[in-house]
């Protein structure tokens, strides 16, 4: 039986790889703005984040009035829970990208501190988690989650690593301080946008399997 | 098996392979439920699923009609006896196991008498003690403050929704074990619903309730147990919340979504 609910989760589902498209989008061009020493486009990611935040309200409200008014069960009841929960994420992750551009425009006052390797490859990295767990999302793909959650690991050492060598600079050099600070800084958002890509992932199992596999670690299989 | 399982919840029925027959046609197939005591458990599934048939059989209303057939057992705990058996009395059965139908039923009797009714079946006949049970039956209904001035009128003057809180006084006032109720609102509007179904969630402290019932809502909002039922047999029977939120079954997951039936 064809439902009327059913578009309406359509929709839905469709709103929530809109604003992940965006996100994404911003991810993308805050590294390229800290790469690029871009402050032109540093500032327009910055503007852009309000558009993220409208697409956060609206999947709120297309949310609160689905269960008002269709009192959704089951794993229609998860999936407009779940979509709620991630557009959260999805908007703190715009945020973090708002984050780096605040950074780069300071890091633009003085020159570069050293070529930038990690950074981007940590983002890189970072960006694949946030587009797979979306992917798992629209294709309910368990094993696809759960590969996510594990890749958070790397982005967590990689963190560690940058903040050895940036201290190493800081040691070395007073005057590098601020400027490894910011990158410090720059390397904890990236971190944080693959955890809140590990949440979504986990948010996908419990929507998929109603199993609450958050706060444990590894995700259970 | 006394006890729900993964659950404290002590049984107060329990159904092991029962089946019915209406004539020669089938409407229970193999169904083995246990009722959590002091508690409600809803029975939900679509139309001719066996639902009613099987509220039914827990006060041997299929009784009032020939050629009907038990097979298995029902057993009503704790004294553990079978309540299909011939030999056990359905009348002494339906003090321990009241109903409640969908319409409003009452007799065309007072308030006073509606109530009483039952209770002078049982023996007693002194007034001072039959008052007693009647306020204490309507209190239990959320009745006694509508009705309290005019407890010898006819029944027929109170609105819908008071009628059926009379049915379920008239239930309460023999003592029952548990209640049966067979889509107690359905015939209600949405404030007498509503006011049903808080008497509902009340009464759970004192009797074991069974409920059958269309409504998705009204069943997660007043069962602590649902069980689902298609074409005669028990597919699923779990915690509300979990039947809810997580069904096992694909086809209770598809009633509950609203994609058949």
């Amino acid at each position: 039986m064809q439902r009327h609910l059913d578009q309406e989760l359509a929709e839905l589902r469709a709103e929530i790889l809109r604003m992940g498209t965006l996100v994404e989008e911003q991810i993308a061009g805050s590294i390229q703005a800290l790469v690029d020493r871009n402050v032109d486009l540093a500032s327009r990611i910055i503007e852009r984040d309000t558009q993220v935040n409208r697409l956060d309200v609206d999947v709120d409200e297309r949310c609160i009035q689905l269960l008002a008014l269709q009192a959704p069960t089951a794993r229609d009841l998860r999936f407009v829970t779940t979509a709620m929960k991630i557009s959260t994420e999805l908007e703190r992750m715009s945020d973090l990208a708002e984050n780096i551009c605040e950074r780069v425009i300071e890091l633009n006052e003085e020159p570069q501190l050293k070529p930038y390797i990690d950074i981007p490859r940590m983002a890189d990295w970072a960006m694949r988690m946030v587009r797979e767990c979306l992917d798992a999302f629209v294709r309910s793909d368990t094993a696809m989650a759960r590969k996510v959650c594990a890749d958070d690991d790397v982005v967590d050492d990689w963190t560690h690593q940058l903040f050895r060598e940036l201290l190493s600079f800081m040691i070395e050099n007073p005057g590098t301080i601020s400027r490894a600070i910011r990158l410090t800084f720059i390397g904890k958002y990236i971190e944080r946008i693959a955890d809140h890509a590990t949440n979504i992932s986990e948010l996908v199992i419990y929507m998929v399997e109603g199993k609450i596999v958050r706060h444990i670690t590894p995700p259970a299989s | 098996m006394t006890a729900i399982a993964d659950t404290q919840d002590a049984l107060k029925a329990a159904a092991k392979d029962l089946s019915f027959y209406y004539g020669p046609v089938q409407a229970l197939k193999s169904v083995s439920l246990g009722l959590a005591e002091r508690r409600a458990t809803a029975l939900i599934g679509p139309s001719g699923c066996g639902k009613t048939t099987f509220l039914r059989c827990l006060n041997r209303m299929h009784d009032l009609y020939p050629g009907n057939r038990y097979e298995g057992q029902l057993l009503l705990y704790p004294d553990q006896i079978n309540l299909i058996s011939p030999e056990v009395d359905p009348i002494a059965i339906r003090m321990r196991v009241g109903m409640v139908f969908q319409k409003p039923n009452p007799f065309p009797k007072s308030i006073y008498e509606n109530v009483a009714y039952g209770v002078r079946i049982r023996g007693i006949s002194q007034r001072q003690e039959l008052d007693r049970i009647v306020e204490h039956a309507l209190r239990d209904a959320a009745l006694w403050p509508d009705i309290k001035d005019r407890l010898h009128s006819p029944a027929f003057n109170l609105s819908g929704g008071q009628q059926q809180r009379l049915c379920i006084a008239r239930a309460l006032a023999t003592g029952p074990e548990m209640l049966l109720f067979d889509e107690p609102t359905s015939a209600l509007d949405p404030t007498a619903t509503a006011r049903i179904e808080e008497l509902v969630t009340a009464l759970k402290e004192k009797v074991t309730i069974v409920i059958v019932t269309h409504n998705m809502q009204q069943a997660a909002r007043v069962s602590d147990y649902t069980a689902f039922m298609y074409e005669g047999r028990l597919i699923e029977h779990d915690r509300t919340a979990k039947m809810f939120t997580n069904p096992s079954n694909s086809l209770t997951e598809d009633y509950v979504t609203g994609r058949f039936g």
